[in-house]
């Protein structure tokens, strides 16, 4: 048992790290709001674009969705940090980190948003054009709304799942929080660090849990 | 009356003229040739067995199914061909669904005041002036900021009325407005469509209360397989049809 508290929960360890992990923290949730709102908006801009059933427009869409949605995140992830600056592109590995998720984020977002829409009624449509709304008008602020609404559930579940993907920055050396927690640990030759950071996950991440519970509820299709 | 109606917005045009209308569904033909006008403030009924083509005849009235051929004009401007400006058009038909397709996330005032904000131009203020003064048409004035799942059906279909009237359309079609409806919330709305076109609006209607057609109708038209098989006033058709099918059909609704 001491062995055990020694090791996961050494006083001294846990104080001195303490600071880094925060700041650690205020990188994960930097990086978390940012890849939200971005992932989201481009998945969203896709879908409406796919909405207007131009092949050129929907096939690439359809492509991109697909294969970064059946690609593991830290292959991408790797794949951009050492690969690219073979082609001449050097981007941090902070930016790494948040292009690739925002990707993989918009590449799921995509396919949620597209099935609220399909799943919008058709006369939903058919009314608003009759009164001589357009395309653009009718899909911008009559169907995606309701798809939007309809959506929210899986929207905030993979956002979720997202953000805590966070976490492989490690493997790059972003300073979020396992990143901070990883590296105290080495030097301190004590994992209590990374139970810090295991206690900051779940502070930072159990309101959204519960907060995507709630929404469920909330928007939950009669009867459902 | 063609040539007047090429002449274009022409005083003495019908409000709505449908010309040699041809609508086929792969090889299903549909609509086999449908010549009809619909004076200004008349209302018109159609009639007709399921799968006749009623509805794809009114939907081609505002083009959302595609005619496959022949024409639709509204006061002697086209709706079909080259270079019309559809959205333009539209606002001048009316169009009210059996379904309602009210916006959920939108207030009744919302539902009212959408095209006219966004088609129209209007100002906030203006457009909700005016939807107000649609909803009061339907009785509803007092129900403007209720959301479509807190209104009844009846009511559901009394505001989708008034966001049809806000637009201050030439002519509406009506496809089976009150067939979704409890037949306790049908009255409602047969009153508001009577008063409706009371105030001298044109109105296509397809719909199967025939008492209603009976006595708010100006004209009746029976369609068949696509076309139209028998028309003219509502004590003619109903009460001394000329044509077999016309008969058949009627004894079927003990009309
Ligand atoms: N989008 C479509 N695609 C294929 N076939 C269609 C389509 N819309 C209608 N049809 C077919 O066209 C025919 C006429 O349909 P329509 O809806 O105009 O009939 P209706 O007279 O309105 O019938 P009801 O009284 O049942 O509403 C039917 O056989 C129907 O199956
Ligand atoms: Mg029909």
């Amino acid at each position: 048992m001491e062995v055990f508290l020694d090791q996961f929960l050494n006083p001294a360890v846990l104080a001195k790290y303490t600071p880094l992990i925060l700041k650690g923290a205020g990188v994960t949730v930097l990086l978390s709001v940012l890849i939200v709102l971005a992932g989201i908006a481009l998945g969203t801009a896709l879908a409406c674009l796919r909405a207007y059933r131009i092949a050129a427009l929907s096939l690439p869409i359809v492509i991109y969705a697909d294969i970064f949605r059946a690609l593991p995140p830290l292959v991408l992830i790797l794949l951009a940090y050492f690969g690219l600056p073979n082609v001449g592109v050097l981007l941090s590995s902070f930016t790494v980190l948040f292009l690739i998720l925002t990707l993989v984020l918009a590449a799921f977002a995509e396919e949620i948003v597209w099935a609220g829409i399909t799943a919008t009624p058709k006369g939903q449509w058919e009314a608003a054009r009759s009164t001589g709304l357009t395309f653009t008008w009718t899909l911008g602020h009559v169907v995606l709304p309701q798809a939007l609404r309809m959506v929210i559930p899986p929207l905030t579940n993979r956002a979720i799942a997202i953000t805590k993907m966070t976490a492989l920055g490690m493997v790059i050396g972003v300073p979020d929080i396992l990143g901070q927690a990883t590296t105290a640990q080495s030097f301190s030759a004590n994992a209590s660090p990374l139970t810090l950071a295991a206690v900051a996950y779940v502070i930072l991440f159990l309101p959204f849990v519960i907060a995507s519970r709630w929404l469920e509820a909330r928007f939950a299709p009669p009867g459902a | 009356m063609a040539s007047v109606a090429a002449s274009g917005g022409a005083a003495d045009a019908a409000a709505l003229s449908v010309r040699a209308l041809h609508k086929s569904f792969g090889a299903d033909e549909v609509l086999k040739g449908i010549d009809l006008d619909v004076r200004r403030g008349e209302m018109v009924f159609v009639l007709g067995p399921s799968g006749s083509g009623k509805s794809t005849m009114l939907r081609c009235c505002n083009r959302l199914e595609e005619p496959d051929s022949g024409e639709v004009l509204v006061e002697g401007d086209r709706l079909t061909g080259p270079g019309v400006n559809l959205n333009r058009m539209r606002q001048r038909i009316g169009m009210v669904f059996q379904s309602f397709n009210l916006y959920p996330h939108l207030s009744a005032l919302g539902n009212v005041t959408l095209a006219l904000r966004r088609v129209q131009g209007m100002a906030k203020a203006e457009a909700e002036a005016a939807g107000i003064e649609a909803l009061n048409r339907v009785g509803l004035s007092d129900r403007a900021r209720h959301y479509p799942s807190q209104l009844s059906g009846g009511q559901q279909q009394r505001v989708a009325i008034a966001r049809a009237l806000a637009l201050k359309p030439s002519v509406m079609l009506f496809d089976e407005p009150t067939s979704a409806l409890d037949p306790e919330l049908v009255g409602d709305v047969l009153d508001v469509m009577r008063d409706v076109a009371g105030q001298g609006m044109t109105m296509l209607v397809v719909s199967h209360e025939m008492k209603f057609a009976r006595d708010a109708a100006d004209r009746v038209i029976f369609m068949d397989g696509g076309v139209i098989v028998e028309q003219g006033p509502p004590e003619q058709v109903f009460g001394a049809p000329t044509e077999a099918r016309t008969r058949a059909f009627l004894s079927r609704f003990h009309g």
